[in-house]
This record gives C-alpha cells, sequence and structure tokens, in this order.
C-alpha cells in the first residue's frame, strides 16, 4: 500500500456493500419512522417565518437598510457630488453628476455644487455602510427602511427622487438612532465650521 | 561637483545645484529613495526664481560643508539653497524638521477653506497631499477665515482666491511664459490676493498654463467646471500638430468624450511642457487628438482607483517564459 492511500484524519469510515435485509429493502419502516419526525415537528416546532409586512422582525437600531440623502436644519440638500461614496463603495453601485449652483438655488442646496443626478443601483449595492463612513458632507445615510422588491431590474436604479429625504420636517428621515456614542466620538474630528 | 548627504544618502551633483534639486536627483536615481525628496508647493523647475515662499521644503543642514563644517543655524528653504561640498542635510530623519514642517502646513490650512469635497483640483491637489502627509486632523485655528469677493477673470479660468496659498507660480507663468503680465498679487500681508489688472480679462495664448502651475484649486479649468471628479475620468497621453506649442498633453476622458486638456507633468507634479489655450480650452473631440495610451498614475493616487493594470499576469509571463523577448521585465521598482 502506498502512503498517497493514508486517511488523513480518523474520520473516514470504511463503506460496507453488504446486501440489505427485506426489511431495509420495502423502505416501508423508514418511511414510516420519517414521517413521524415530520408530524413530530409539525405540532412542536414553532413557525420561523413571519407574517410580514404585518408583524416585523426586530431589527438592530444600526441596520444598513435603503439609504437616504439628507437635508439639513433648514431643507437644503447636503451632498455636494464630491464622489467620495462612489469611489469608497466597493460594488461600484453609485454614480452622479454634479451641477453648478444658479443664483435664486441657495434654499435648495448648501453649497456652490451639487448632484444634479444621483444614482444607486440597489442590486448592486451590498449595503457596507462605506458611503456612510466616506462622506464628508454627512448626506448619505443607511436607515431601517428596506428597499422594496421588483419583478423588473430597472426600478432598483434609485435616483434622487427616492433617496433625498422630504422637504416636510414632519416627514424627515430619522437617523439619529445610529449616531452611537462611538459614531460621534468618531465624527468629532470631522467638526470644520463649513460642515455644521 | 559637490558631494552632498541627503539623510544618509550620498550623490555627486554639479556646483549651484539647489539642496532641493539634489535630493530630486537621488529620487530620480533609485524611486525606493524619493522619500528623501522635501515637498514643494511654490518651486517649480519650469519657472525661474520661483520658490522660496511656502518655506514647506525646509531641511535641516547640520553640516555646512567640508570647509567649514558647522551647521546652518535654522531650517532652511532647500529650494534657494545651494549646495556645498560635503553638506550633510537631514529632512525626514530628523523629527524636530518634521515637526517644523507640520507647523508650516498648519500656517498654510489657515485660511483654507478645505472645501475640497466641492474643488476641482480634489484628488490632484499638492496641498490635499501634504496635509495629509504632515497636518493634522483639525485646524486650532478658531478665527473667521479669510474670504474675498469672488472676480471673475474670464471664461476660461476661475479663480477662487479663498483657497489660494500665494505660492506665486501663476504669476511666474504670466511673466514668463506669457508676453505680458496682467495678473499678480495685489495688497500685502494677510489680506493679499492674485488678481488681475483692473478686472482685466487674461487673454494670453499660454494664460492657461497657471491651471496645471496651481498646487491648490485656486485657479481651475472653467470649461472642466464640475464636469467629472478627476478620479472618474481617464487620462490618456495624447499629441497634436500645433503651430503655437509643442502639442504635447494629457486628455482626460471620461467614455469618448474629452472633458479637460493639461499639461503633462512629471514625477514631481511639475508640468513638462506648456501647452497653449487652443490646445487646452478649444480641442475638446477626441477626434482632434493622437492618443498615444494610458498616461501612467501612480497607484498611491486616487486617480489610479479603477484603472486595473495587469502587472500580476506580466509577472507570471516573465516567471514563465524569462526568454521571451515579446515580455516586459517586470519591474518591482516601478511604483
Amino acid at each position: 500500500m502506498s502512503t498517497a492511500m493514508q486517511p488523513l484524519t480518523q474520520r473516514s469510515r470504511q463503506v460496507s456493500n453488504k446486501k440489505m435485509s427485506l426489511m431495509e429493502r420495502i423502505y416501508l419502516p423508514a418511511i414510516a419512522k420519517g414521517m413521524m419526525i415530520t408530524l413530530k415537528h409539525f405540532f412542536t416546532v414553532k413557525a420561523a417565518t413571519v407574517k410580514y409586512p404585518e408583524e416585523l422582525r426586530p431589527m438592530s437600531k444600526v441596520y444598513r437598510g435603503m439609504h437616504v440623502l439628507k437635508r439639513d436644519d433648514q431643507g437644503r440638500e447636503r451632498c455636494t457630488a464630491c464622489g467620495l461614496c462612489a469611489v469608497a463603495c466597493p460594488a461600484e453601485a453609485i454614480t452622479m453628476v454634479a451641477d453648478e449652483r444658479k443664483k435664486g438655488e441657495e434654499k435648495l442646496y448648501r453649497e456652490e455644487k451639487y448632484a444634479s443626478i444621483y444614482e444607486i443601483n440597489m442590486l448592486r449595492c451590498i449595503f457596507c455602510g462605506d458611503c456612510e463612513d466616506a462622506c464628508p458632507k454627512e448626506a448619505i445615510f443607511l436607515t431601517d427602511r428596506l428597499v422594496p422588491t421588483d419583478y423588473q431590474r430597472r426600478p432598483f436604479v434609485y435616483g434622487k427622487e427616492w433617496l433625498v429625504e422630504p422637504l416636510d420636517p414632519s416627514l424627515r428621515v430619522d437617523v439619529s438612532k445610529r449616531q452611537t456614542p462611538e459614531v460621534l466620538k468618531f465624527k468629532e474630528q470631522r467638526q470644520y465650521s463649513h460642515n455644521r | 561637483m559637490a558631494k552632498v548627504t541627503i539623510d544618509n544618502i550620498e550623490i555627486e551633483v554639479p556646483d549651484g545645484t539647489t539642496i532641493l534639486q539634489a535630493a530630486r536627483m537621488i529620487g530620480e536615481r533609485s524611486k525606493a529613495d524619493a522619500y528623501v525628496v522635501p515637498p514643494a508647493m511654490c518651486y517649480h523647475s519650469k519657472l525661474k526664481t520661483s520658490g522660496g515662499y511656502c518655506r514647506t521644503c525646509i531641511v535641516k543642514v547640520t553640516k555646512g560643508s567640508e570647509k567649514d563644517p558647522r551647521p546652518m543655524p535654522k531650517p532652511v528653504a532647500s529650494c534657494r539653497t545651494n549646495v556645498m561640498d560635503g553638506m550633510v542635510v537631514e529632512n525626514t530623519v530628523n523629527p524636530e524638521l518634521i515637526d517644523a514642517r507640520n507647523g508650516v502646513v498648519e500656517f498654510l490650512l489657515i485660511n483654507h477653506p478645505l472645501d475640497c469635497p466641492i474643488c476641482d483640483q480634489a484628488g490632484e491637489c499638492h496641498l490635499q497631499d501634504l496635509s495629509y502627509e504632515n497636518g493634522k486632523e483639525a485646524s486650532r485655528y478658531q478665527f473667521e477665515r479669510r474670504t474675498f469677493e469672488p472676480i471673475d477673470i474670464g471664461e476660461t479660468i476661475k479663480l477662487h482666491m479663498t483657497r489660494c496659498i500665494l505660492c506665486y507660480r501663476c504669476v511666474k507663468v504670466a511673466e514668463q511664459i506669457t508676453d505680458g503680465r496682467v495678473h499678480g498679487v495685489i495688497n500685502r500681508g494677510d489680506v493679499s490676493e492674485i488678481s488681475t489688472y483692473i478686472t482685466e480679462a487674461i487673454e494670453n495664448d499660454f494664460s492657461g498654463n497657471m491651471i496645471d502651475v496651481c498646487p491648490v484649486g485656486a485657479l481651475t479649468d472653467r470649461t472642466f467646471r464640475f464636469a467629472s471628479r478627476v478620479w472618474f475620468t481617464n487620462p490618456l497621453d495624447a499629441h497634436r500638430n500645433c503651430d503655437k506649442c509643442s502639442g504635447k498633453a494629457v486628455v482626460w476622458m471620461k467614455g469618448a468624450e474629452v472633458l479637460r486638456v493639461t499639461g503633462r507633468k512629471d514625477m514631481w507634479g511639475e508640468v513638462e511642457e506648456f501647452i497653449c489655450n487652443s490646445c487646452r480650452f478649444e480641442k475638446k473631440s477626441s477626434s482632434d487628438w493622437t492618443i498615444e495610451g494610458p498616461r501612467k498614475i501612480d497607484r498611491h493616487s486616487v486617480i489610479s482607483q479603477g484603472h486595473y493594470t495587469n502587472k500580476l499576469q506580466q509577472k507570471l509571463l516573465t516567471i514563465a517564459a524569462p526568454n521571451d523577448p515579446g515580455i516586459e521585465p517586470f519591474n518591482f521598482n516601478e511604483r
């Protein structure tokens, strides 16, 4: 016997090729045994599923779901299309087109540059949250909202009409749950006057 | 010839060479030693009398020369100090000097608005690199930053005076490359600013080069304004027959579109050959240019993101077929 045939672990078993007995050959006892186990679980084990959407699973408060592009206190868009989220994105899901703020649009956009087109492909996105980490303007956040399902691919490319939060203060998306003490401490380093 | 030692690395350079140039010669000799080169914001190798303003290139001279071995009492600007035979210079090995340079960078950033997210220079900005290497993560400055009334200096060049660090490079371009200088630094001290003479637009054929020499985002290409972040564009070496300039440039493409045209920069980020305004601002079609190939970008630069090279494949090929003349030998030193 060559050394190549030596077993590497103790777990290997010799397979026997012995003839099955009559009881084994008719299979019925084995089927009955299996059905008994199934029937037992039918009555004892609790359902593993929940009745979504009436019932929701408990979520982590820092759950990474659908993105939101935040507005500031005065309702201006924070995003300046700096492109850092797109660079940080490992799935290359984010694209944007920048534009210059015109006179009279000061109430819409915080800085002289803004994203005229901002798209996230939710099928590419892996919800890692790197875009949120990269954002220097605290504009993009992942939220505990889920991306709705669809039958087509196209609706999963979310534009600004889906991502930017509503102007109405009562409809704003709350991301304060994500601001854990650790996050706030980390963000202390980014306190520049132009970001306040 | 003078023998000079920078950070324990010896090099022999011609008389009249500055310490900065000698350090760059070390870096050019071997890329692994390029770390000894002091950063420079205002010095530009193609512009005469540039340098001596920003103080980021300061070095410590611990031995003046063979004849006079006394150390120099203070850090000196390496771009303006000539080497002497037997000079010993300390740059990265001297913690005190690094501390002094960090202080210089902090001063440069005092009035800088740090609006990198909206600045078109971001990604190729020397001040970004410098503050990444030498800066603090937060400013200690508590006063209002200096601001200016925006000045329109023409359709092709955008001036953001708040970002300016007063390196005077653009003034040297206007003085030495163009035939008539219409802009310069006005006022003094804290309120000094780059401006055109009575807000006169810059219309010289070579005025666009001040965009390339500007180490920060103070002078940017208005035709490229907010068109794309530089790291989403694809830089290609290209040339065209131009009767005014050499026609050798870098075109920054996105898809089939030429978003902007710049001069070619050497390994120190300084323009090799100045190009004319018609090449820079008017030739924005790929049919205007003969593409030579992709521009080599340092892999530490954000511009190189997404531009994959087949280095590993080439390395494996050189190992598999070492004598095949069709395969370029893999150079481990290169980047």
